[in-house]
């Protein structure tokens, strides 16, 4: 794609410090162990990408792929990504703000989350640099992902989650024939060890070793979300936080459009969404502080988010300052009320990840923080199929009749009616 | 002694050892000696303050040190000491 043959994705560079590293599997800078970030040539990459090019491109996140950290093309995850960004218009009356668009990656290609993006990156890297074992850290849906792409790709897998994880998420890895790994312990604990396999084993830790270059994978909902918006930066977005790595680069995807002459310079801001058992950078950002105080033990039905020692939560906490936005945290039933309103009134299922985001944004939004009169898109990131269990006796009972027109009317059609009636 | 896991970023210190032993009855103790033993790994390890530095995490036996007693926290002839960059997962 590039032309004159000048790489766009230079170098791996440390954020603190900025020293430049070669791009192999390393994450962290040896001097003060900053996290390394891809660097890339924005003067190269303008010159090759415009919003036409994009477009005659295929509808999946490759369509950016100047600004995604791999050499060759992409040989895992062709067909990820470009979900539909959604105009929620009855959900944005429920809560009280005049544009609210839902970017659902609930439907995103193979295992339903938006991990499908970041593995994609992580393991056609992994084959440039010659892996043959996969595996990752996982709170559930990179499980999955990991699991699925590795088999499609012919890698060994080996994905490790914390021992109590619903049910949906760990059939969701085996299924695949990869190797899962339960550890009896918090998120934090099982990245421990990953961090300590990884160090010991030469196996390709998408979220450890390719750190650098899985995370950039996330840019690519950030794009995507400019691109369907008719290429404009939305004014807010609103992102669940684990690790804080997707606020944090949904964030650098908008900065770079405008970088490389995709998108005009506007103001937005980004707000992270947390559930309270687990709210250590929301906790952190409400205390005015970026120093974010570990959580020893998450309690929450966001699973997926019960990330106490977040990686990324100083940087999502200095987007979040920078760009004038904020960070709410809620509770369980807070949570299920979340996931409800979002079927209910846009008719998609999310995972309590999704529940987190719109409850978040509901409180964002009675606060002013989201003021009423601006638009909003929040980042909806993972299936509800995959989290059952959180809203199983929830949302209403089955109601059981006999196959008889008498007992349809009977027990179904005529009390129904005189509710509605007596509603009205 | 105890056993330090070292992390990779720094193993040119330790002359590639990824597992070391070293004395102390606190944490404190122990990365003092280690520094003693494989000069240089001190200051990667700590900021200008003498704090731990930001993306490092310092467990026992599992354990954060943060939620245990920090550079003050016992530690064990059979104890594991494990050094890893806070930069991973999510």
């Amino acid at each position: 794609m590039d032309k004159s043959n000048r790489p766009f994705f230079s170098n791996l560079k440390c954020r603190e410090c900025g020293k430049l590293y070669e791009k192999k599997a390393i994450h962290v800078c040896e001097y003060d162990f900053g996290p390394l970030e891809a660097a890339y040539d924005y003067d190269a990459i303008r010159t090759s990408i415009s919003r036409a090019a994009i477009e005659s491109r295929p509808q999946t996140m490759w369509r950016y792929r100047e600004l995604l950290p791999i050499d060759g093309e992409p040989t895992v995850g062709a067909q990820v990504g470009f979900t539909p960004l959604v105009k929620a218009d009855r959900l944005a009356a429920k809560l009280g703000i005049k544009s609210l668009y839902i970017k659902n990656d609930t439907v995103n290609y193979p295992t339903l989350s938006f991990k499908d993006r970041v593995v994609s990156v992580a393991l056609s890297r992994a084959c440039e640099l010659g892996f043959k074992v996969v595996a990752c850290a996982s709170t559930g849906n990179l499980a999955n992902s990991v699991a699925a792409n590795a088999a499609a790709a012919g890698l060994k897998s080996y994905v490790l989650i914390p021992a109590d994880l619903e049910q949906g998420k760990v059939l969701g890895s085996l299924v695949y024939g990869t190797n899962v790994i339960g550890i009896h312990g918090p998120y934090d604990q099982v990245n421990r060890l990953c961090s300590e396999i990884a160090g010991k084993y030469g196996w390709g830790f998408v979220n450890v070793n390719l750190r650098p270059y899985y995370a950039e994978g996330s840019k690519t909902m950030g794009f995507e979300i400019c691109e369907q918006l008719g290429w404009r930066i939305p004014r807010h977005t609103v992102a669940p936080m684990a690790s804080g790595s997707l606020l944090t680069k949904i964030h650098k995807a908008y900065n770079e459009f405008v970088k490389v002459g995709i998108v005009e310079e506007t103001k937005f801001s980004v707000h992270g969404a947390q559930a309270t058992g687990c709210a250590p950078i929301a906790h952190a950002m409400q205390r005015g502080t970026d120093i974010v105080k570990p959580v020893p033990k998450p309690d929450t039905i966001a699973k997926s988010l019960a990330i106490g020692t977040p990686a990324d939560g100083y940087y999502a906490i200095h987007a979040m300052r920078q760009t004038g936005g904020g960070a709410e945290d809620v509770t369980d039933d807070e949570i299920v009320d979340g996931i409800k309103l979002l079927a209910e009134h846009a008719g998609i299922f999310a995972e309590t990840a999704g529940g987190v985001t719109v409850a978040c944004a509901k409180k964002l939004i009675a606060s002013g923080k989201i003021p009423r009169d601006e638009e909003a898109v929040l980042c909806i990131t993972g299936h509800g199929l995959k989290t059952q269990e959180a809203i199983a006796g929830k949302c209403g009972e089955l109601r059981l009749i006999k196959p008889s027109l008498r007992e349809f009317e009977e027990q179904i059609y005529n009390p129904d009616m005189a509710a509605t009636a007596a509603k009205s | 002694m105890a056993s330090v896991l070292i992390p990779t970023p720094l193993r040119k210190l330790t002359n590639d050892l990824s597992e070391v032993s070293a004395a102390g009855a606190n944490i404190g103790e122990v990365l003092a000696n280690l520094e003693r033993a494989f000069p240089g790994v001190k200051e990667r390890i700590f900021d200008e303050a003498g704090e731990v530095r930001r993306f490092i995490l310092v467990h026992v036996n599992g354990e954060d040190i943060r939620f245990l007693d920090g550079l003050n926290t016992p530690v064990g002839d059979k104890d594991e000491v494990s050094i890893t960059p806070a930069l991973a997962g999510g």
